[in-house]
């Protein structure tokens, strides 16, 4: 026989009507659960990826270099008759190689063309001092291509003063602001750089970088690669780093031993390098989960005992039913209607105050020396978080009418109708 | 006319026992036939099992041993599901108590058995609806809330609700007992014009003398067993 929902809908609008009050206070209970928990989840993510972003977004997913270390084929090792001894050498120093890689152009080439790769940008590590007055400070000059930089590692972000594009030119540097504040560095002033091989070499400051980090702004500067080769008198080929950043941020251990071993260099992954961050973030979104999915438990008890109560008050109206010919399975349809309505409506609504609070969360002024380019509180708008909130109160509504529907499809009229 | 000689309940060796709080058969091998077009009231004493009767003939009791048929189909061995049809399409009740569902009008209560079944459309059921009403001379009342009507006007309601998917049968428990006399007047004359005019086959269980007197055929009964019919 045709199921006759639209009948099933109409008496369990009636029922709700009659009600009004109980079931408008019911669907209240999800709605600001929902609310809290799109809210909750939307701040508390914002910030993790906040914080996350303060190194995770500069950190290359693999960074390829060629670290100073002992080779590790001693000669000793390579003559036969002594390979299977234990041999035992005293003060090895680290080989002569090079701190640049070699073959890099084919090397980005490859990367460039591998499908895994997002983008590759080429870097330079330099220690240098810094001339101030007869004082010489320790820092280290980074050489940068601007332009991957900024797209791949958000490097505008952090320049808080000044004008990037300036670095483009030759002979020009943005210095991080603890930096720059210990040389009463102005923007437009020349500084002088002495590199560790002895070239002096002057210096146009043209911005100040901020991280929040504050050690790493004490120490860093930027300026272009054609400047800090021409300052170490290196060949435009010179690179001491190549930072990429994958698609996918997972793969990035494997491809890091993968690639290692077919260049023959170190790769060190952004999960190696930083795990803690991981676990933090994880550990946050536990527990917005945990106390969101509460929230959401309790509004379903809620809804129990509203349904538990208008069946109690409405075994009249359900023996009636039955009488003139509702099976059992009507009645039940016609309570997880009600559950799942006053679900759909307090969770239509709390998703909608569950946005419209992180609106509000996203006005909130939230500013710190520490975070420059943070004017407000973090909001992250995942269209996840809505759909897990909506999906949960769907079901828990579900499983709150499921025991009242059963009990009133349970219902024997006789036992009503014969019982006054 | 061979076709108001057919039976349209027919109950066979009826036994039925409640347990609590001991053990106490209240129906005793009751047997009795009904046929089209008969207005048939059941009498007997408060506690001679003539309203347990009832409601095992509605099918809405299946506690019991026995064969039932309805409409010529043995219905003893059905589902609940399969039950709950049957008194959909072939059953109109009439009870002492429980009239209309004070969610809805007057009129939503005709209509709901018949919306049910979803054999006519809305607007069809809406017409047939009224014309039920008016029989009862209801129809004034159409868009009233259930609750704002008195005893005697629910009940004329309730026995409209009941003619609305045309049954093989109405059943009455007490459906005059709650109504003074004005008005349990009013509601038996309906009956009777409903066995006269529309030659309908009821079945109702009364107390009130008077009312019997009026039917066509009376089955008494006491302790359990069916005595006179």
């Amino acid at each position: 026989m045709k199921m006759k929902w639209s009948l099933i809908f109409e008496i369990s609008t009636a029922l709700m009507l009659a009600r009004f009050k109980q079931t408008a206070i019911a669907a209240v209970g999800v709605l600001f659960s929902i609310t809290m928990f799109v809210a909750l989840l939307g701040f508390m993510n914002g910030l993790n990826t906040m914080l996350d972003g303060l190194v995770l977004n500069r950190t290359p997913h693999i960074r390829f270099y060629n670290e100073i270390k002992p080779n590790p084929n001693q000669p000793i090792d390579q003559k036969g008759e002594f390979a299977d001894g234990w041999n035992v050498i005293r003060s090895i120093k680290p080989s002569t190689s090079r701190l640049a890689i070699h073959n890099a152009s084919k090397i980005i080439q490859d990367l460039e063309e591998d499908s895994r790769v997002l983008g590759v940008s080429r870097k330079i590590s330099s220690q240098v001092f810094f001339n101030v007055g007869t004082i010489d400070l320790t820092g280290l000059v980074n050489g940068i291509d601007v332009e991957k930089e900024t797209q791949l590692f958000a490097f505008s972000d952090y320049v808080t003063a000044g004008n990037l594009e300036e670095l483009v030119q030759n002979n020009t540097i943005i210095l991080g602001k603890g930096l720059a504040d210990r040389m009463l560095a102005d923007i437009g002033d020349v500084i002088q750089v002495t590199t560790s091989q002895g070239n002096r070499i002057q210096l146009k400051v043209v911005g100040y970088y901020q991280s929040g980090l504050g050690d790493y702004d004490n120490a860093n500067s930027f300026a272009s690669i054609a400047t800090v080769q021409k300052m170490l008198g290196e060949p435009p080929s010179f690179i001491t780093d190549i930072q990429v950043k994958l698609k996918n941020l997972d793969l990035a251990p494997s491809m890091a031993r993968e690639l290692e071993s077919i260049y023959g260099i170190d790769a060190d992954d952004i999960q190696t390098v930083n795990a803690q961050f991981e676990t933090g973030t994880q550990i946050r979104s536990l527990i917005s989960y945990a106390v969101g999915i509460t929230l959401l438990v309790v509004s379903g008890f809620g809804i129990y005992n509203i349904l538990n109560m208008m069946i109690y008050e409405k075994l009249d109206t359900i023996a009636i039913l039955k009488a003139i010919g509702f099976s059992g399975s009507d009645v039940n349809r016609i309570f997880i209607t009600i559950a799942l309505t006053i679900g759909l409506v307090g969770g239509t609504l709390g998703l909608l105050f569950g946005f419209l609070a992180c609106l509000g969360i996203d006005q909130v002024p939230f500013e710190t020396e520490a975070l420059p380019t943070i004017k407000t509180f973090p909001v992250d708008y995942n269209p996840q978080y809505y759909l897990i909130g909506g999906i949960f109160s769907i079901i828990t509504t579900y499983l709150a009418g499921y025991f009242p529907a059963k009990k009133a499809s349970g219902v024997d009229p006789v036992d009503i109708i014969r019982g006054k | 006319m061979s076709k108001t000689k057919k039976t349209v309940l027919q109950a066979e060796n009826i036994d039925k026992y409640f347990y609590s709080p001991v053990k106490n058969q209240v129906l005793k091998q009751v047997s009795f036939t009904i046929n089209r077009g008969e207005f048939v009231s059941v009498v007997g004493k408060s506690g001679c099992g003539k309203s347990t009767l009832l409601y095992i003939l509605s099918t809405m009791d299946t506690d019991y041993q026995g064969k039932l048929h309805l409409d010529q189909e043995l219905i003893s061995d059905k589902n609940h599901d399969h039950l709950a049809r049957i008194r959909n399409e072939k059953i109109g009740f009439v009870f002492q108590f429980h009239y209309l569902l004070n969610e809805f009008s007057t009129l939503e209560n005709v209509m709901i058995p018949g919306l049910k079944l979803g054999k006519y459309s809305r607007e069809e059921l809406e017409h047939r609806a009224m014309e039920k009403l008016k029989i009862f001379e209801m129809e004034d009342h159409a868009l009233k809330k259930a609750n704002q009507l008195s005893g005697g006007q629910k009940q004329r309601v309730a026995i409209a609700r009941a003619l609305i998917n045309d049954p093989l049968l109405i059943m009455g428990d007490e459906p005059t007992g709650n109504l003074d006399k004005k008005n349990s007047d009013i509601v038996f004359n309906k009956f009777k014009e409903l066995a006269e005019e529309f030659n309908q086959t009821m079945l109702i269980v009364t107390h009130d003398p008077e009312f019997a007197a009026g039917t066509h055929r009376i089955i008494e009964m006491e302790d359990g067993r069916v005595i006179k019919s």
